[in-house]
């Protein structure tokens, strides 16, 4: 699995090459700057050598001219390398409107990966050059955090929320991955790999491993098994809200605000119901914390996310408040009736 | 020698450990500082041992996870935060106000005490339970997961921040009220300016880290949850709370630094501080937005994108006034009669070592770059860079400048040159293949790597033997000369500065006469007379 050189990762994403132009820079201006302050240093030493025991330094203050300039030059410099930065930041930030979704959840000492389509590794994830693939991620335990070298992103993996790192392979290959975040004993042996394909390479992988169904069915199943679906009717009847063409909207709380329904409203939904009960509704839900694990609030969001389109017994108008953000995934299962 | 002076006042083993000499006490500290600072290198040896090779061969995960807890837990909190305030800061501070000592006498008694107590509970809980939590605490790990000595340690971490909180009051309260007469605040030596925004910061930010840590040990025996989000708490309050002081305590250890930089410049190089009053600023300048940038240890911790952005341009901004001190301090240089003694070979070293310390750090204020290379080698390459080749290079400058004035003897010459540059080049060999390490994409606080990196690590590793012996040279020279050293007599760099009117070492009143001044701070109005070329 060896790839790069001994100074670089390889460059195997998007993100990788902007990266490395910066790295590059401040090389260049961190070299620049140390040889020209370290020269003019020794050299002053050498030049202004004390050659007579009781000899004293010319009787010089300060001045003015000087004191702007070498204030101002390094302001300026800075500025511009806070914007140039900032830009590759917002790059990484802000994942593109259509991604392929994956699910990561870290524990101590091992990495668990879930495809859309159901597919399920650990310490070792598969995806396609060219695609943008999205990681929503969070962790059973401790910090951990997910770094690609090879792609130049990490973003640390915390218990009780979803943190978001997105990137688009350029490359096909097998490249590293490791924990970034100090979580304990076995911290280093927290490694795997990314193993990018070519498209139709990774249509063969999806198809061949796709045996227990989409992460959405699974978690249809899960709903059912948890008697959810005794409360969140489809026909506005239950004791919750109605979850069909829930996700993505914003919908008003009993505390008055308003909250966009994403995978953490979701998740914190299921695991701690009564924090934000939306408007009209008592707070009776239990929660489901310890009774699901992670993975299973990760398939209980697909499912909700998958009920998208008219019910089955109720005729809603088809949505008219625009897509979901970031919804996309070619595995989209199609709408959920039950 | 003189006669009379603090070191033959008394001499019973009772006159030492309880006395309010503030030169005394700094000589306890200087003690206590040199026992954690070979303790936390021993700890450094075994991590360089162990690194050598790819897999972890040598300690077990968990011994290993704990050794470099050790070794930052002992270096952040026992060495490198009161390293030079405490010692050199302790010594010269009342002799360059021109008083008898610091305000508060006892106070600054029991600020040792506290040190000593606090520090050597920690070792005990660590080496007797052990600590895995990395020097960070970092929850939910050390609230949930870790089983080892979280608890004591944190207790002795919490106590030793006393001392930390006493002494920057003790000398806060000093320079504003025990200055000798006509010692105006812009006649002060720069090394007070430093000292004072170094307490503004010790009085700040302490505190804080002091009740976080009271937080987390709370947390593993009560179950508050603050920090578990299973019940609801948030693991990254932590870090907020954490690097709110813990950044600015990056400041603690450089800036004094900085301070004894600008007096062995003007010292040696005979001249004033080229831009005194943009040093002093800068030194205040660096406290205050110091606090401010916290942010930029959170750039990948799902903090959101406007704070981020907010904390990366304010710690581009704090690199202005470092930048303003190197250039004003290379100025200084500038027809100078300057000097080719040891502190200044430690200075010139210094130069080198913390431009590349602190123009790293502006990679790790570029967020788009931070996210690359926060977590790896590259972070511990960069703050080694500031901490030993910044924090420790002006340690050892400051302490051979001043060894004549506190012991009365000059140390030897050729060995300390050689020491000097021993240390540059064994540090130099040792952090800066971490850099490329950490860009190559090497993780921190990995017991076992992957083959790629090996090269690197030879050479750090290597690195570190080099460094081991230039910094054991001194210990042994320095020692020898307490007995066998020239006498060096009061002023042998013939350099101006009140601590330089009296003998070495002083009286233990500091001085004969009470001085009054009426000059600027390091102004040479005349030919000087000194012995030493």
């Amino acid at each position: 699995m060896r790839s790069g050189t001994v100074f670089f990762p390889e460059v195997a994403s998007t993100m990788a090459a902007r990266v490395d132009q910066l790295y590059l820079f401040l090389v260049g201006l961190t070299a620049f700057f140390t040889i020209l302050i370290f020269t003019m240093f020794v050299v002053f030493m050498v030049k202004y050598r004390r050659r007579e025991p009781n000899s004293i330094g010319a009787r010089i203050h300060g001045g003015m001219i000087l004191e702007v300039t070498w204030s101002v030059i390094p302001l300026l410099i800075v500025l511009g390398l806070f914007v140039w930065s900032a830009q590759i930041f917002f790059a990484f930030a802000r994942p593109p409107a259509e991604t392929l979704n994956v699910y990561a959840v870290g524990k101590q000492w091992m990495w668990k990966f879930q495809h859309m389509d159901g597919q399920r590794e650990i310490n070792e994830l598969h995806v396609p050059v060219g695609r943008s693939v999205k990681m929503i991620m969070t962790s059973e335990d401790v910090l951990h955090d997910l770094f690609f070298p090879a792609f130049r992103v990490k973003a640390d993996v915390i218990p009780g929320r979803y943190t978001h790192m997105w990137f688009e392979a350029t490359k096909a290959g097998t490249y590293p991955l490791y924990c970034a975040e100090y979580c304990g004993t076995k911290h280093s042996g927290m490694i795997g790999q990314v193993v990018v394909m070519e498209p139709d390479d990774y249509q063969a992988w999806l198809t061949a491993g796709a045996q227990e169904g989409s992460l959405a069915s699974a978690g249809e199943k899960l709903f059912q098994d948890l008697a959810c679906n005794t409360c969140h009717r489809p026909d506005a009847q239950g004791r919750g809200p109605v979850l069909h063409n829930i996700y993505g909207k914003t919908v008003a709380l009993q505390s008055g605000e308003n909250v966009v329904v994403d995978e953490a409203y979701i998740r914190e939904s299921i695991l701690r119901p009564a924090a934000k009960v939306s408007a009209g509704f008592q707070p009776t839900m239990p929660s489901f914390q310890g009774l699901v694990s992670e993975e299973g609030v990760m398939e209980l969001i697909e499912y909700v996310k998958s009920l998208q389109g008219p019910t089955a017994n109720q005729a809603v108008r088809p949505t008219t408040s625009g897509p979901a953000p970031n919804e996309n995934t070619p595995s989209q299962a199609p709408p959920t009736r039950n | 020698m003189p006669t009379n002076t603090y070191l033959n006042a008394a001499t019973t083993l009772k006159s030492w450990l309880l006395t309010r000499d503030h030169k005394r006490i700094a000589l306890m500290y200087i003690a206590g500082i040199t026992f954690f600072f070979g303790i936390g290198g021993f700890f450094a040896a075994l991590i360089r041992l162990e690194l050598v090779t790819p897999a972890g061969d040598l300690l077990t995960d968990e011994t290993y996870n704990k050794v470099f807890t050790m070794h930052g837990v002992m270096m952040v909190f026992f060495v490198l935060i009161p390293l030079i305030p405490a010692s050199l800061g302790n010594f010269l501070l009342p002799l360059m106000l021109g008083t008898k000592d610091v305000a508060f006498p006892k106070l600054n008694l029991l600020s040792f005490y506290v040190y000593l107590f606090g520090s050597l509970f920690t070792l005990y809980a660590i080496v007797a339970g052990g600590l895995d939590t990395g020097w960070t605490f970092y929850t939910p790990f050390s609230t949930v997961a870790s089983t080892s000595a979280v608890v004591p340690a944190a207790l002795g971490i919490f106590i030793n921040g006393f001392s930390s909180i006493l002494t920057g009051l003790n000398f806060m309260v000093t320079i504003h009220k025990m200055r000798a007469p006509g010692l105006t605040w812009f006649r002060l030596p720069l090394f007070v300016w430093a000292l004072y925004a170094t307490s503004l910061i010790q009085v700040l930010g302490t505190p804080v880290v002091a009740i976080t840590i009271v937080l987390v040990a709370a947390e593993r025996i009560f179950g508050f949850g603050l920090f578990n989000p299973a019940v609801g708490g948030d693991p990254v309050l932590f870090q907020h709370l954490f690097w709110f002081y813990s950044h600015p305590a990056v400041y603690i250890m450089i800036l004094p630094a900085m301070g004894v930089v600008s007096e062995v410049i003007a010292g040696m190089a005979r001249k004033q501080i080229f831009g005194y009053s943009f040093v002093a600023f800068s030194s205040l300048g660096i406290a205050i937005v110091g606090f401010l940038v916290w942010g930029h240890h959170m750039f990948v911790a799902g903090q959101s994108i406007y704070s981020a952005l907010v904390f990366s341009v304010l710690t581009f901004i704090v690199a202005i006034p470092s930048a303003v001190k190197v250039f004003n301090w290379t100025a200084t240089m500038y027809k100078g009669s300057i000097s080719w003694q040891t502190p200044m070979i430690y200075v010139a070293g210094f130069i080198g070592l913390f431009a590349i310390g602190g123009l790293t750090g502006l990679f790790l204020a570029a967020m788009g770059l931070d996210i690359h290379v926060t977590d790896t080698y590259f972070i511990v390459a960069h703050f080694h860079y500031v901490m030993v080749g910044g924090a420790i290079m002006g340690y050892m400058a400051g302490i051979h400048y001043w060894w004549p004035k506190i012991t009365g003897r000059m140390y030897n010459e050729f060995l300390g040159k050689v020491s000097a540059a021993i240390v540059f080049i064994g540090f130099n060999l040792t952090f800066f293949p971490q850099f490329i390490a950490g860009y190559a994409g090497m993780p921190r606080r990995y017991h076992a790597y992957a083959d790629a990196y090996q090269v690197w690590n030879v050479l750090s590793s290597a690195g570190a033997s080099i460094l081991a012996v230039g910094f054991t040279m001194p210990l042994l020279y320095l020692a020898w000369s307490l007995k066998n050293g020239e006498i060096a007599g009061d002023n042998p760099w013939g350099a101006v500065g009140l601590e330089w009117n009296t003998t070495s070492p002083p009286p233990t009143e500091n001085f004969h006469t009470q001085p009054i001044v009426t000059w600027d701070a390091y102004e040479y109005p005349t030919p000087v007379e000194g012995h030493v070329v």
